[in-house]
């Protein structure tokens, strides 16, 4: 069993002495075996073979240099920024209601988690005729979701086609949505358009007019938290026939995406580009640009938003990736509570934060992160390494590999099948009913009923073990004030 | 009756439905006994067929119109009046193999000490969910009404 399970050759069988050779140089760790072995008889653990110890020149450290010193390569690897920045969501607690306000029942009382996003009008006018009340103002185009969490951009190249199926069919189920990410869209999940929000990135894979129509809303994507300023590259191997078919480039090609968007140099040229979409779609779609969380974030969300986004994204810097330069992955971006924190305060102080909604993503890890994100002033959070672990993922960061042992980050048939999207949407949609329950208490332990009262209320927030500056940024008050 | 129906399209070829229909049917029920000490080794009584990417657990049919049925001289082979499942009484049966011969699936195997049918689906009656069905890792394997 685990000889066929692993994709790395970790297992092999000597049929001479009838036994399984385990090789530990290639285990990448992801449990595959571990966890389909029928007698228990595997575990895996780091191998205690260790240099000798240096503070400075770690194990880690090392390895890396005899990798590059053989290869004379840049370092790729998937998956979000492991390397041991602080997480600021672990330094936020939140309130409760102790005697002079009552906390609410979630099981007992209905509790609203219904989320709009989209522009907002300056104000709403009402035609009053009798008993009868009518919307005057003719809203901006908005996207209605059950549960303020969405499942981020993955491009179908980087995961397979049943992960993509597995994303739409749960989104669906949950009445929220999911992002192609910019491989296109597969023709079999044309009917999931309701619940996808198509990428239009620098790459322009499978863009076309049925693309365009067939979602819900659409996004321009002109960075990604995990590799902020650098391009995509979905290596030929992931390039088979399907995937070529989508993309519409040649099968076995390597699938380059440039690291700018060749047409947008300036805010001026994004707002063509956002009007261009908005024209093709006749203004029926918001239109949402997503950008990684960097220094100047807040004056780009400014730019962003009076060029025209209706939603933008921003992807803080432990946001995940199939494939990334190492270097870049472990030291660009921000963390993405401050990339939030001052964008929300930004657009409030210049008076145009109800123009777009704040969408934020990059390493959300439980219902809480989410709580406190919403609380930051997000309206609401992608979701992809959590989503993406819900399915099967064991975080071995080998997705750049293709040899994905869950079926999730491959296009070899005979291991994306290994993901049944019977399987993995269930999953998906516990997980989020599970986080939405979850923040539902926490709303009710506040006293309140809504997540639209919980919305920007840093109030509900206090920090512990950061420095005034830090503080002051995130906008919160240390606990205990 | 209930059948188990084969999605091929999600059969991961781990072999984990044989391990596992080869200990639910072996003396012990316990795996290591029943490959390390059991003599002799009891068999799966279903078969991961494998070419390329293609796989899939095949068992018996359970055939509406069974031909190991009418082969069969001595009535072992017999459908179960209650579930309709295609049963083999091992005292009835004289080891003439016919039944190997003409079944189109290849769903029966041979025991060459006893000279008698080795393995044969049972659909695990009596047992709730048949032992493939509810161990396979991806449902490749669903139990259902057809």
């Amino acid at each position: 069993m685990c000889v066929r399970q692993c994709a790395f050759e970790g297992h092999s069988y000597d049929p001479e002495t009838d036994e399984v050779i385990s090789r530990e140089e290639v285990c990448v760790g992801c449990h595959r075996c571990v966890t389909l072995c029928p007698t228990n008889a595997l575990t895996v653990r780091r191998n205690p073979l260790d240099f000798r110890p240096n503070a400075n020149w770690t194990a880690w450290a090392i390895r890396n240099i005899f990798k590059q010193a053989e290869t004379g390569g840049v370092l790729l690897t998937g998956m979000g920024n492991d390397r041991p920045y602080p997480i600021y969501w672990d330094h936020l607690l939140l309130n409760a209601s102790q005697v002079t306000n009552p906390s609410i029942d979630p099981l007992r009382e209905p509790m609203e988690l219904r989320t709009y996003l989209g522009r907002k009008t300056e104000r709403l006018e009402l035609d009053y005729r009798g008993e009868t009340v009518k919307l005057k103002t003719q809203l901006p185009p908005q996207l209605k979701l059950e549960t303020p969490i969405l499942f981020s951009a993955m491009s179908y190249g980087a995961i397979s086609y049943n992960a993509c199926e597995s994303l739409a069919r749960a989104a669906e189920a949950l009445g929220i949505y999911y992002n192609t990410g910019e491989g296109g869209l597969h023709p079999d999940l044309y009917k999931y358009g309701k619940n996808t929000i198509v990428q239009v990135a620098s790459g322009r894979f499978g863009v076309h007019k049925e693309y365009l129509d067939t979602a819900a809303a659409i996004e321009i994507k002109i960075g990604q938290g995990a590799k902020p300023g650098i391009g995509g590259h979905l290596p030929g191997e992931k390039v088979v026939e399907e995937v070529s078919k989508t993309r519409m480039i040649p099968k076995g090609t390597d699938a380059l995406s440039p690291a700018p968007q060749h047409d947008i140099y300036s805010i001026e040229d994004l707002r063509m580009l956002i009007f261009a979409l908005k024209e093709a779609t006749r203004y029926t779609k918001p239109i949402s640009v997503k950008i990684a969380a960097v220094h100047n974030s807040a004056a780009i969300a400014s730019g962003m938003v009076r060029a025209g986004a209706d939603i933008i994204a921003i992807d803080g810097f432990r946001g995940g990736t199939g494939a990334a330069p190492m270097v870049i992955r472990d030291n660009v971006g921000i963390p993405i509570e401050f990339a939030l924190a001052s964008v929300d305060q930004r657009l409030r102080d210049e008076g145009i934060r109800h123009q777009a909604s704040i969408v934020v993503a990059g390493g959300f890890r439980n219902s809480a992160d989410i709580f406190k994100a919403i609380a930051l002033g997000a309206d609401a959070v992608y979701i992809g390494t959590s989503a993406l672990i819900a399915m099967g993922c064991h975080m071995c960061q080998k997705c750049y590999t293709g040899k994905c042992n869950w079926g999730i980050a491959t296009q070899d048939p005979y291991l994306s099948k290994r993901l049944n999207p019977e399987i993995a949407s269930e999953r998906l949609i516990n997980l989020i009913h599970a986080w939405s329950h979850e923040i539902k208490e926490m709303l009710g332990g506040m006293g309140i009923n809504a997540i639209e009262s919980l919305r920007g209320n840093r109030l509900a927030l206090r920090g512990v073990g950061l420095t005034d500056t830090e503080l002051e940024i995130l906008g919160v008050l240390p606990a205990g004030r | 009756m209930k059948r188990i129906f084969i999605k091929e399209e999600f059969c991961i070829g781990c072999r984990l439905c044989e391990i596992y229909c080869l200990v639910e049917h072996s003396n012990s029920k316990d795996i290591i006994k029943a490959f390390k000490k059991e003599n002799p080794r009891p068999l799966p009584r279903i078969i991961v067929e494998e070419k390329g990417y293609l796989s899939f657990g095949l068992q018996c049919r359970h055939c509406g119109e069974p031909p190991c049925l009418e082969a069969c001289m001595s009535g072992a082979l017999h459908r179960d009046e209650r579930t309709g499942a295609i049963l083999h009484n091992r005292d009835k049966c004289v080891g003439c193999w016919m039944c190997i011969m003409v079944c189109p699936y290849g769903a029966i195997k041979r025991d060459i000490n006893g000279k008698k049918v080795a393995s044969k689906c049972d659909l695990c009656i009596g047992r709730g969910l048949p032992i493939c069905v509810e161990k396979c890792p991806n449902q490749a394997l669903i139990l259902k009404e057809g």
